[in-house]
């Protein structure tokens, strides 16, 4: 075998990704850019970040739900607290990454310590949260804060007359920190042997309680973040953003090749399932002539491949161990 | 008295009758029922007849859940179902012909019947989770239902088609007997032959089931198709009592409601039992709270709010960790020697 049979799902969703690029370039004239590429980061930077924390929880064998609620009521906190209030944003945001975390260490807590399912816990999460929003205000409120129109609209500029946003920067910043955090500290170690069997992480004396929380903590950090973000993009806060984000984000960790099961995952994976869910839409995009929903239908469709492909490799990896 | 406590519809009935009695107290005029034109009207008609496609769903999970399962696609479904048919009838010439009606709906009926096959292939051949096998058919499902009808809102103009969503029957609204039947159906298929024992079995353990003689695998498939066509009855209602389909929003949140009404029926999401009146009790509790909050004058989306509180009480209370955790505090505030005693004994 001259391929890790782990690597297989991230190898086919790599090529999938240079495929797709290389077809849409020879498609379509204006296709083939820098920044075609920086605009999937541009437009995808929040739901990068959220797939971040969201692989974490995954590798450790749970969900989370939340993610798109805890997204919107960033929005709405910031943008309640900026625009009604006058609160300064640099207080403003540490406050909504504290909310966040808080948020996310309490379902963590639950789910850990009372052994409920964390589909159930993080479903009451969501709905918490969302209604918070409308306790907050049901219309949209407009940011006009200078802080965050500046951080919308401020381009860096790269080689050839291309740009990018903060946001990305913020993200990028994200994915490195998720890489060193997972291969690289002995937290991330415990997150895999816990996604691999808890039972025996728990007899092998990893600290299994605080990792669980931890992981949901950090996963609601990442949510409150790519809020925060969220609100650069669309400089508002409304109870309706972001609506349906938790199955976008679960769908792009799938595509990343990480196992639903726990255990097996790669946060790079991760970064090229955004970027399909991403370079789909653009196609799409510019094809002009087929409609916003096929989106839809071609990730439903890409996550069964995925999920099948998954089953088929356990199943093997199962035959060879009998 | 304690034998009543104790019953699994105790507490559930107790949680509705007190929503309805603070209605009461609020309203006087909450229970009032009159009668115009050979319907009746009023708030607790009103609860019956939107609860109705609420209640479908949450049958056909009740018994998706008793197996261990859950099936998310159920939201989908209800959109794509109401979307085909409010199309078939639209694009007929005589749009109150009772055939062209009929085969519309045959048609929905049929195509949410297969993509509940879809999701019991998927779970019980392919073996994935049931969480993520249909996860698939949610999100690809909403594209469907958009698909079909090219993005925009369907509308009919069919009496015929209207009358299951909004028609009376006997004075009573006609979703009230599509749900009589369907949950009698149910009733009489789990309880008066084995299928509702095999479903519990599978939902324990799979593999001692099937090494006891049972498929397993057929159990699972049957279970899933049964929630896919109640879903889509679910979705006929739905498009007939408003007149038209809405690929976006039809069914929006269904799941989470189905689940949430199942589980505070007293169905365990651990699988192995489960209550069908329970279920019916708690989508009507759901469909109680949101009329008793929109009548206070609260804006009806803080029911989520509600809703999480409820959802994260009734599982504390399932949680038997958290069960436990109560007894030992009420133990030690009562009785500290025992205390020391099941400690002594738990090392």
């Amino acid at each position: 075998m001259l391929i890790n049979r782990r690597f297989i799902p991230i190898i086919v969703t790599v090529s999938l990704f240079l495929l797709m690029f290389i077809a849409g370039s020879f498609r379509y004239t204006g296709f083939f850019s820098w920044q075609v590429l920086f605009n999937l980061l541009i437009d995808n930077a929040f739901l990068l970040i959220v797939a971040v924390g969201m692989s974490f929880v995954i590798i450790s064998g749970g969900i989370d739900l939340s993610v798109g609620a805890v997204i919107a009521l960033t929005t709405m906190i910031s943008a309640s607290l900026v625009q009604e209030q006058g609160w300064p944003p640099f207080v403003v945001i540490p406050l909504v990454l504290v909310l966040g975390s808080l948020l996310g260490a309490g379902m963590g807590a639950i789910i850990h310590y009372f052994k409920i399912q964390p589909f159930i816990v993080t479903l009451a999460g969501m709905f918490l949260a969302r209604g918070l929003c409308y306790v907050i205000s049901i219309q949209t409120i407009t940011i006009n804060d200078p802080f965050y129109t500046t951080m919308a609209q401020t381009k860096i500029r790269l080689f050839g007359g291309s740009f990018i946003s903060i946001s990305v920067v913020i993200a990028l910043v994200v994915v490195a920190a998720a890489i060193f955090i997972a291969h690289y500290t002995s937290f991330g170690r415990n997150v895999y042997a816990i996604g691999g069997s808890e039972q025996s992480s728990l007899l092998m004396g990893l600290p299994v309680a605080k990792t669980k929380v931890l992981v949901y903590t950090l996963s609601g950090f990442c949510s409150a973040l790519a809020g925060v973000v969220f609100t650069f993009y669309m400089l508002s806060g409304y109870g309706l953003h972001a609506v349906g984000m938790e199955l976008d984000t679960i769908a792009a960790v799938v595509i990343g090749g990480t196992l639903l099961t726990g255990g097996v995952g790669y946060i790079f994976g991760t970064f090229f399932g955004v970027m399909i869910q991403g370079i789909i839409q653009t196609i799409i995009s510019f094809e002009g002539t087929l409609s916003s929903w096929w989106t839809k239908i071609v990730i439903g469709l890409l996550l069964c491949l995925f999920i099948l492909l998954q089953k088929l490799l356990s199943a093997k990896r199962a035959v060879y161990k009998a | 008295m304690k034998n009543i406590v104790r019953h699994h519809l105790f507490w559930p009935t107790a949680i509705l009758f007190s929503l309805l009695l603070f209605n009461f107290v609020y309203s006087p005029d909450f229970f009032s029922i009159v009668v115009r034109e050979g319907k009746l009207y009023g708030s607790l008609i009103d609860i019956l007849n939107f609860g109705a496609p609420l209640m479908l769903v949450s049958i056909g999970m009740t018994l998706v859940i008793a197996t261990k399962g859950i099936d998310l696609s159920v939201g989908s479904i209800v959109a794509i179902a109401g979307a085909l048919s409010c199309l078939l009838v639209s694009k007929g010439s005589d749009q109150n012909a009772l055939s062209l009606v009929l085969s519309a709906m045959g048609l929905a009926l049929l195509l949410s019947l297969l993509l509940g096959v879809w999701n019991g292939i998927l779970v019980a051949k392919a073996g994935i989770q049931p969480i993520i096998a249909t996860l698939i058919l949610m999100v690809a499902g909403r594209g469907v239902a958009q698909l079909i009808t090219s993005g925009q809102i369907i509308t009919v103009n069919s009496e015929k088609y209207a009358f299951i969503g909004t028609g009376a029957l006997a004075s009573l609204p006609v979703s009230i007997f599509v749900v009589l039947i369907v949950l009698a159906i149910a009733i009489l298929f789990t309880r008066k032959s084995a299928m509702g024992l095999f479903i519990e079995s599978v939902g324990s353990n799979p593999e001692a089931s099937r090494l006891s003689g049972i498929r397993s695998k057929m159990v699972l498939l049957i279970v899933y198709v049964f929630c896919g066509l109640c879903a889509g009855i679910a979705g006929l209602l739905v498009s007939s009592n408003v007149s038209s389909a809405d690929g976006n929003n039809a069914g929006l949140w269904y799941e989470l409601d189905a689940i949430l009404a199942v589980v505070i029926g007293g169905t365990s999401l651990n699988g192995g039992r489960f209550y069908l009146i329970g279920t019916i009790i708690g989508a009507l509790m759901i469909q109680t709270l949101t009329t008793t909050i929109y009548m206070i004058g609260i804006p009806p989306e803080i029911t989520l709010v509600v809703k999480a509180c409820v959802v994260l009480v009734v599982c504390l209370i399932q949680s038997e960790t958290f069960r436990k955790a109560l007894i030992q505090r009420w133990k030690t505030r009562n009785y500290p020697a025992e205390r020391e005693v099941t400690t002594n004994v738990n090392q």
